[in-house]
C-alpha cells in the first residue's frame, strides 16, 4: 500500500439532511486504492446513507465527491458502476426462481452470450476462491452462496472500489475467513475496500484503516490494528459500553420449554422445513440456538410462538402442559413471552402509538386491558410507561408511533414489553439484530436476569458474540435441524462453524 | 421548478383533518370549470348544487332520507376497509336486503303489527349479510379477490331481484306492473315528514361501530390486521375471522339500509332497483376518514349530490349524470389529498 498516492475516492465535507434530520454531517474520509477500509458506527450513525451517496443511489445536500483527483456527481448508481463502484447489500437482491448466471446477466449492461458468461462466472468465483455454480437456481443455495452471487457480480465488472455492507453477518465462521482471504487478495490487486461492520474484532483482523461515524459525524480516524475491540466501541458509542455479567452459578430449575419431535410442513416453495427437533429448556438457563440465516430459524419461532401450529398437540411443552395445539394467546396465558425478529410489522404495528402496541401482546394475559372486549387505554398507556421508564426507551413524543423510534429503541420496547410480564418462558429471535451497542448490552443483560429469576429463555441469534457471551448452552440449526444443546464452553468457533455448515445434519436416505 | 413528495416522519395529524376538506374545495372548483364550459354561470351553478338543497325544509327533508342508506353503508364499510378488507359489493347486499325485507308482506300481506318491521328489518339484515357471507367464503376458502367476487354479485343480486320482482313476488292486482303489493302500516317505517326512521338508526349505527372501532379489542384487532397482518397474527387474532366479521357487519347495515329504503320511502318492490347508493357508500366511507362518525358528515354531503343533481337538471338544463362525475371526482381527490397525511410537497428548483 503506497500512503502517498492520490485517493481513489474523497468525500468532501459531505451533508445529507433528511426533513430535520442531519443524517451525515460534514463528513469527509478518503479511500486509497487497495486499501481495506473499515467504515465503523452503531446503527442510525449515518453509515448506510455515506454509502448509499458513494453508490449514487442517494445525492449528497451539500458537499462533493473526488474520484481519482477529479470532483464529479454520482448520480446513480448505473453511473456508479460505470466507473468502478461494486456494492454488496445487506439484503440481497437476487430472483430466487432464477439461476446464479441469470441474477448476474440481469445486472449486466450490454449484450453477450450466455454460456460465455457462465464459463466466465466459473472460472472468476474459482479464482478467487469462491467456488459457485452458475446453473444453480438461487432458491437452492445457502445464504452465503447467495452473497458469493452477488459479490463474483460485482467483480465481472472489476471493480476499483467494492462496498460491502456488514457481509459476515450472514456467513459461518469458515466462510468469513474465505471471504477475508478474497478480499485481501483483491485488495492486494489493487481494489478498494469499503468494509462497513459492526463486529470489532473482525475489522481489527482484515481492516487497515477504519473511519467512525457517530451521530453524522466523523468522530474518529484510526489504525484498527493499533485499537482493541473495547477502544474502538468506545469511539463508536462516545462511552463505555456496559459489561454483560452472565450467570454465575448453574441453579437449572426444572424444564420449562421442551420441544419434542417437532415437525412442520413448509409453508412454501422458499421456507424451510423443521424436521424432528428435540429440545429442553430448563428455568434458570439461557440457551441459543446458532445458525446462518435462513436455516429455519424464524420457522422454529413461529412454531414456538403458536403462530404455526404443531401437527402433534405434545410437541411443545410449556411448564409440562402440551401446547402444540393452542394458538399464540394460548400461549402467552400458560406463561410464554415471545419477541419476533422483525420489530416493524411482525413485532409492532408501525403506524400505532406505543400504548397501542402494548396492547398488541398483552390483551390476552393482562385481565384488565380488555375485559368484557373493551380496551381499557389509561392502563394499556400505564404498560407502556413502565417499560419505556425500566428500559430508557428513548422517544421524542410522549406516545409515539412505533416506526418514528430508532431500531434498538423500538427493539427495547418490545423486549421490555414481555420483561414486563414476567414471563416463564421467553423466546427471542435476534434479540439484538441492528441494535445499537448500548441497547444491545441493556437487552442481553435483561435476558440473563430473567434467567436468574427462574425463567426459561430461548435466544435464536446469528451473532456468535453474543450468543457465547450471554448462552449457558448452545444448539446450532441448519436447514431444519437442530444439533443437541451443549454446553457452551464445549464449542470453539472451529465446532460451531462446522455444524452450522450442517455437520450434525441427519440424511433422510439414510 | 419540479414538485417533490417527502415523506414526512411522523403522519400529519392536521392534514388528516384539512384532506376531506381540501378535496371538497377541489371538487368544487373542479365542478365550477365544468359549469362554466357547459355555459352556466359557475357561481349560480354551485349555489343551484351544492346551496339549495339545503335551503328549504322540504329538501332538507330529502336530503336526510338520501344521507340515511348512504351513512349505514358508509360506517359499516369503513371498519371493512380498516382491516383491509374490500367489499365493493354493498350495492349487492342493499338489494338483497330489500328484497328479503319485501319478502315479508309479499308472504303475509295481512299481518299487522309491530312484530311485521322488526322481523322485516331482520330479514333485510340478514339478507345482506347472507349475500357478503359469499365472497367471505370464498375469500378464505379459495382465496378469491373478494374486491372481484363482491363487485360481481352487486350484478347477480340486481337480476334476481328483477327475476323475483317480475315473477312470483309481482303484486297480483298489480296491472302486470313489474311491482310487489304496497306495504302498509306496520309494514312502513314510521316517518316524520319525509324523514323515516332509519336516518335514527344510521346515527346509532355509526356510533355504535365507531365505538366498536376505537373502543373494543375487536376493532383494535381489525385496524391491527388491517395495518400489519403479520402483527395481527402474532397478536393471536386470526385474519380468517376478521374476514367473515367485516363482510356480515358490512352486509348486514347493507341489508338493513335495503330495508329501510323499501320500508321508509318506496313503500314496495320495484323493478329495477339500482340506486346506487352502495357504491356512493364507498366514497362515503373514504370521504368519512374510514370512520363509522366521519361517514356521517361524508353521507350528507354525498347526499347533497343526488339532490343537487336533481335540480341542476330541472334547473340549468345539466343532465343528472353530473352527479356521478361529482360523486367519482370526490373520490379521486379525497384519495389523492390523502398523499398529504403521509408526504409534504416540496417545490424543488430544476437543476
Amino acid at each position: 500500500m503506497n500512503s502517498g498516492a492520490s485517493p481513489l475516492l474523497q468525500a468532501d465535507h459531505i451533508v445529507k439532511i433528511f426533513g430535520t434530520l442531519r443524517a451525515n454531517d460534514d463528513v469527509s474520509l478518503s479511500i486509497k486504492a487497495g486499501e481495506i477500509h473499515a467504515l465503523l458506527g452503531e446503527n442510525g450513525a449515518g453509515k448506510s446513507t455515506l454509502v448509499k451517496m458513494i453508490y449514487g443511489a442517494l445525492q449528497p445536500t451539500s458537499g462533493k465527491f473526488i474520484w481519482q483527483g477529479k470532483p464529479l456527481e454520482i448520480a446513480s448508481p448505473a453511473q456508479a458502476r460505470s466507473l468502478g463502484i461494486g456494492m454488496v447489500f445487506q439484503h440481497f437482491s437476487l430472483f430466487e426462481a432464477l439461476t446464479a448466471a441469470e441474477n448476474i446477466a440481469l445486472a449486466l449492461p450490454g449484450k453477450f452470450q450466455m454460456n460465455e458468461l457462465s464459463s466466465r462466472v466459473t472460472k472468476l468465483s474459482a479464482d478467487y476462491g469462491l467456488p459457485l455454480d452458475p446453473s444453480a437456481s438461487i432458491a437452492d443455495l445457502s445464504v452465503g452462496q447467495r452473497q458469493r452471487v452477488e459479490i463474483v457480480r460485482c467483480l465481472l465488472q472489476n471493480p476499483k472500489l467494492l462496498i460491502l455492507d456488514e457481509p459476515t453477518s450472514v456467513l459461518t465462521p469458515q466462510e468469513a475467513e474465505q471471504l477475508f482471504i478474497t478480499l485481501r487478495r483483491l485488495a492486494s490487486e489493487g481494489c478498494a475496500i469499503l468494509y462497513i461492520s459492526h463486529r470489532l474484532e473482525e475489522v481489527r483482523k482484515l481492516c487497515d484503516r477504519a473511519t467512525v461515524l457517530r451521530q453524522g459525524k466523523v468522530v474518529a480516524t484510526c489504525d484498527p490494528r493499533q485499537e482493541t475491540p473495547a477502544s474502538m466501541a468506545r469511539m463508536m458509542v462516545g462511552s463505555d459500553v456496559m459489561q454483560v455479567h452472565a450467570i454465575s452459578g448453574n441453579t437449572k430449575g426444572p424444564v420449562r420449554l421442551a420441544l419434542q419431535k417437532l415437525t412442520t410442513a413448509a409453508q412454501d416453495n422458499f421456507s424451510v422445513q423443521l424436521k424432528n427437533i428435540n429440545l429442553d429448556v430448563h428455568g434458570g438457563e439461557v440457551v441459543a440456538i446458532a445458525g446462518v440465516a435462513g436455516n429455519g430459524q424464524s420457522e422454529l419461532f413461529d412454531a414456538i410462538s403458536g403462530e404455526i401450529l404443531a401437527v402433534q398437540n405434545n410437541a411443545v411443552l410449556m411448564d409440562g402442559v402440551a401446547a402444540g395445539h393452542d394458538g399464540v394467546t394460548l400461549r402467552r396465558k400458560h406463561g410464554a413471552a415471545f419477541v419476533p425478529e422483525e420489530r416493524l410489522g411482525h413485532a409492532a404495528v408501525p403506524n400505532f402509538v406505543l400504548s397501542n402496541n402494548a396492547i398488541l401482546t398483552r390483551h390476552g394475559t393482562d385481565a384488565d386491558l380488555a375485559s368484557r372486549g373493551i380496551i381499557n387505554s389509561a392502563i394499556a398507556f400505564k404498560i407502556a410507561d413502565q417499560v419505556i421508564k425500566a428500559f430508557d426507551v428513548r422517544k421524542g413524543k410522549v406516545d409515539p408511533e412505533a416506526r418514528s423510534l430508532s431500531g434498538g429503541n423500538l427493539q427495547k420496547f418490545t423486549v421490555g414489553r414481555e420483561l414486563d410480564r414476567k414471563p416463564n418462558i421467553l423466546v427471542v429471535n435476534q434479540p439484538t439484530w441492528g441494535v445499537d451497542a448500548g441497547a444491545a448490552a441493556t437487552i442481553r443483560q435483561a435476558l440473563i436476569d430473567l434467567a436468574k429469576s427462574g425463567a426459561a429463555v430461548l435466544v435464536i441469534s446469528q451473532d456468535l458474540d453474543e450468543i457465547f457471551e450471554i448462552a449457558d448452552r448452545i444448539a446450532v440449526i441448519s436447514r431444519g435441524q437442530l444439533s443437541e444443546a451443549l454446553p457452551a464452553k464445549t464449542y470453539t468457533l472451529e465446532k460451531i462453524g462446522l455444524l452450522m455448515a450442517g455437520a450434525h445434519e441427519v440424511s433422510h436416505a439414510a | 421548478m419540479r414538485l417533490d413528495l417527502e415523506k414526512r416522519s411522523d403522519r400529519s395529524s392536521l392534514m388528516a383533518l384539512l384532506s376531506p376538506i381540501i378535496a371538497v374545495a377541489l371538487t368544487l372548483l373542479f365542478g365550477a370549470i365544468v359549469f362554466w364550459l357547459r355555459g352556466v354561470d359557475p357561481l349560480h351553478g354551485l349555489y343551484v348544487y351544492f346551496i339549495q338543497p339545503m335551503t328549504d325544509e322540504w329538501s332538507r327533508e330529502k336530503l336526510i332520507v338520501k344521507a340515511t342508506p348512504l351513512v349505514l353503508m358508509g360506517a359499516g364499510l369503513a371498519l371493512s376497509y380498516k382491516a383491509n378488507i374490500w367489499n365493493i359489493g354493498a350495492e349487492g347486499q342493499f338489494v338483497m336486503g330489500a328484497l328479503a325485507a319485501g319478502a315479508v308482506p309479499v308472504l303475509f300481506p295481512t299481518w299487522q303489527s309491530p312484530e311485521v318491521m322488526v322481523v322485516m328489518l331482520l330479514a333485510g339484515s340478514l339478507g345482506g349479510l347472507l349475500w357478503a357471507w359469499i365472497p367471505a367464503v370464498l375469500k378464505v376458502k379459495f382465496h378469491a379477490n373478494e374486491i372481484l367476487t363482491s363487485l360481481m354479485l352487486v350484478y347477480v343480486a340486481r337480476l334476481v331481484f328483477d327475476w323475483l320482482v317480475r315473477g312470483i313476488m309481482r303484486d297480483p292486482k298489480g296491472m302486470n306492473f313489474p311491482k310487489s303489493v304496497r306495504f302498509e302500516g306496520w309494514q312502513r317505517l314510521p316517518s316524520w315528514g319525509d324523514v323515516h326512521l332509519g336516518a335514527l338508526f344510521a346515527l346509532v349505527a355509526a356510533l355504535a361501530l365507531a365505538f366498536v372501532m376505537y373502543r373494543m379489542l375487536k376493532g383494535f384487532e381489525l385496524r391491527t390486521l388491517g395495518l400489519a397482518p403479520r402483527a395481527g397474527r402474532f397478536a393471536g387474532f386470526s385474519a380468517d375471522k376478521a374476514v367473515y366479521f367485516c363482510f356480515a357487519v358490512s352486509g348486514a347495515m347493507a341489508g338493513l339500509a335495503g330495508a329501510t329504503d323499501v320500508m321508509g320511502v318506496a313503500h314496495q318492490l320495484q323493478t329495477p332497483y339500482e340506486p346506487n347508493y352502495g357504491f356512493v357508500a364507498i366514497i362515503v366511507a373514504f370521504l368519512g376518514r374510514l370512520n363509522p362518525i366521519g361517514s356521517i358528515i361524508a353521507g350528507l354531503l354525498l347526499a347533497i349530490t343526488f339532490i343537487g343533481g336533481e335540480a341542476a337538471q330541472a334547473t340549468l338544463h345539466i343532465p343528472d349524470k353530473i352527479a356521478k362525475v361529482f360523486q367519482g371526482v370526490l373520490l379521486f381527490f379525497v384519495l389523492a389529498c390523502d398523499t398529504l397525511i403521509l408526504y409534504r410537497i416540496k417545490l424543488r428548483a430544476k437543476k
